[in-house]
């Protein structure tokens, strides 16, 4: 195993931004989709723009629906790769990798409260991590998106948006933000140091 | 922040790290030159801003394509706001949001009262080639939100660089027909014309160029005083 940051090459437009903040944390993020270099990495990213169907699919044809969630180094979904992670979305109706258990559910429009979520929003810690040291109850997070995964026994920090959902989840090496902690500001950059540095 | 050619690139990333450092929620990059010259921004500064800047940031000005937006974005900027381009062919609205999703498209629109009616201006980075648009202001607005833009920033250049305060009535009034987030720009000089921005237009975001530039108003002192009125916002 080499100190490689691997970051899976899902296709989206906006994986400059997490490397940069990988960089500003002093490590290299390697946008691959190379089986060999995710199994060799230190820790694995799995990032996320666009839908849920689309990523999935891609993840399939560089077969990597079947390694993932063989990895036994840390592994961290972001957004839509965090959705990836569980068992479903209701997007396009899309199946997952299945290593968390849940399905990640459509946002409801309602007036102030349009769809996608974007924009800060404030954690509630549900349980005690390494992943969340140093990152305060009430912090707030940049996020992004349209569906989200219910609070369950993995969730360890929610949000709210019209209800409750899971913002930071984990079980064993396997991690995950909804919110982008790249753009997250300083409660971002830690999350994202805890990573690294606590698994 | 507003910049021309001239400004060189230090005073970019040092505006960059100062806002950020700050507290800035987020930044706006415009470059209001671009449309009415008919040229394209120079891609190259977005990286290096991206590679500062731990908050979301968003670029404007010259963006007529998919692949234009696609360069914007693959530099690290997390949306692109577009206005003379979008009035000139309104479908650029509908196919960056097929193509990145709604998140990513912010749509600018510079309007002005006239006659008792709010008008949509285009090219309103150039003195010569500025004027109406042809466009209701109102209508212009649903129009951008069926069409998808997940945002509008609605700039009211009747107040634009006066600092007398945002202009709440034209913000009511889009308010009402903007369902996505609604940023308030144009008008803003003091810490109050903020809060009433946000209490008296339920406006999602308030933007401002002068006044942070100059320093009359610090981001941080406004933020403890909007807490003070009863404003969540992010500290």
């Amino acid at each position: 195993m080499d100190a490689t940051v691997a970051i899976v090459d899902g296709g989206g437009a906006n994986i400059a931004s997490l490397r940069f903040a990988l960089a500003r944390l002093g490590r290299e993020g390697v946008l691959t989709t190379d089986a060999g270099v995710i199994r060799a990495a230190s820790h694995v990213i799995l990032p996320g723009v666009g839908a849920a169907r689309a990523a999935m699919d891609k993840l399939r044809e560089a077969g990597l629906d079947t390694l993932i969630p063989q990895l036994t180094q840390p592994l961290l979904g972001i957004c839509l790769g965090m959705q990836l992670l569980f068992e479903a979305s209701e997007e396009d109706d899309t199946r997952c990798l299945g290593i968390l258990p849940g399905t990640a559910r459509r946002f409801e429009a309602a007036p102030g409260r349009p769809v996608p979520h974007m924009g800060w929003n404030r954690l509630r810690r549900r349980s005690a991590a390494p992943l969340l040291d140093g990152i305060d109850d009430g912090a707030w997070c940049y996020f992004v998106h349209s569906y989200a995964l219910p609070v369950t026994d993995s969730t360890l920090a929610s949000a709210s948006y019209g209800h409750d959902f899971a913002a930071v989840a984990g079980r064993g090496n396997v991690l995950a933000a909804q919110f982008h902690p790249e753009r997250s500001g300083t409660a971002g950059a830690r999350l994202l140091q805890n990573f690294l540095e606590r698994y | 922040m507003q910049f021309r050619d001239h400004r060189v690139m230090g005073d970019i990333l040092d505006l960059a790290r100062r806002y950020r450092d700050e507290g800035a929620d987020e930044l706006v990059f415009y470059d209001i030159t671009a449309s009415p010259q008919g040229r394209r921004v120079d891609r190259g500064w977005i990286n290096r801003v991206a590679a500062l800047l731990d908050i979301p940031f968003c670029v404007a000005g010259g963006i007529r394509s998919v692949a234009d937006a696609e360069e914007i974005l693959h530099h690290g900027a997390d949306k692109v706001s577009i206005n003379t381009p979008a009035l000139a062919d309104p479908r650029l609205i509908t196919d960056l949001a097929r193509r990145f999703g709604t998140q990513c498209v912010v749509v600018g629109v510079d309007s002005r009262a006239e006659h008792g009616r709010y008008r949509v201006y285009r090219n309103t980075g150039d003195p010569r080639l500025a004027g109406d648009a042809g466009r209701d202001t109102v209508e212009w607005v649903r129009e951008a939100q069926a069409r998808g833009a997940g945002e509008i920033v609605l700039n009211c250049m009747n107040q634009d660089g006066v600092r007398q305060g945002y202009d709440l009535a034209q913000l009511r009034l889009v308010r009402a027909a903007c369902s996505v987030p609604l940023i308030a720009s144009g008008g803003a000089g003091t810490q109050e014309h903020f809060a009433e921005v946000f209490e008296q237009a339920q406006v999602d975001g308030a933007l401002a160029a002068s006044v942070f530039h100059s320093a009359q108003v610090g981001i941080g002192s406004l933020k403890i005083y909007l807490q003070s009125r009863g404003i969540e916002v992010r500290t």
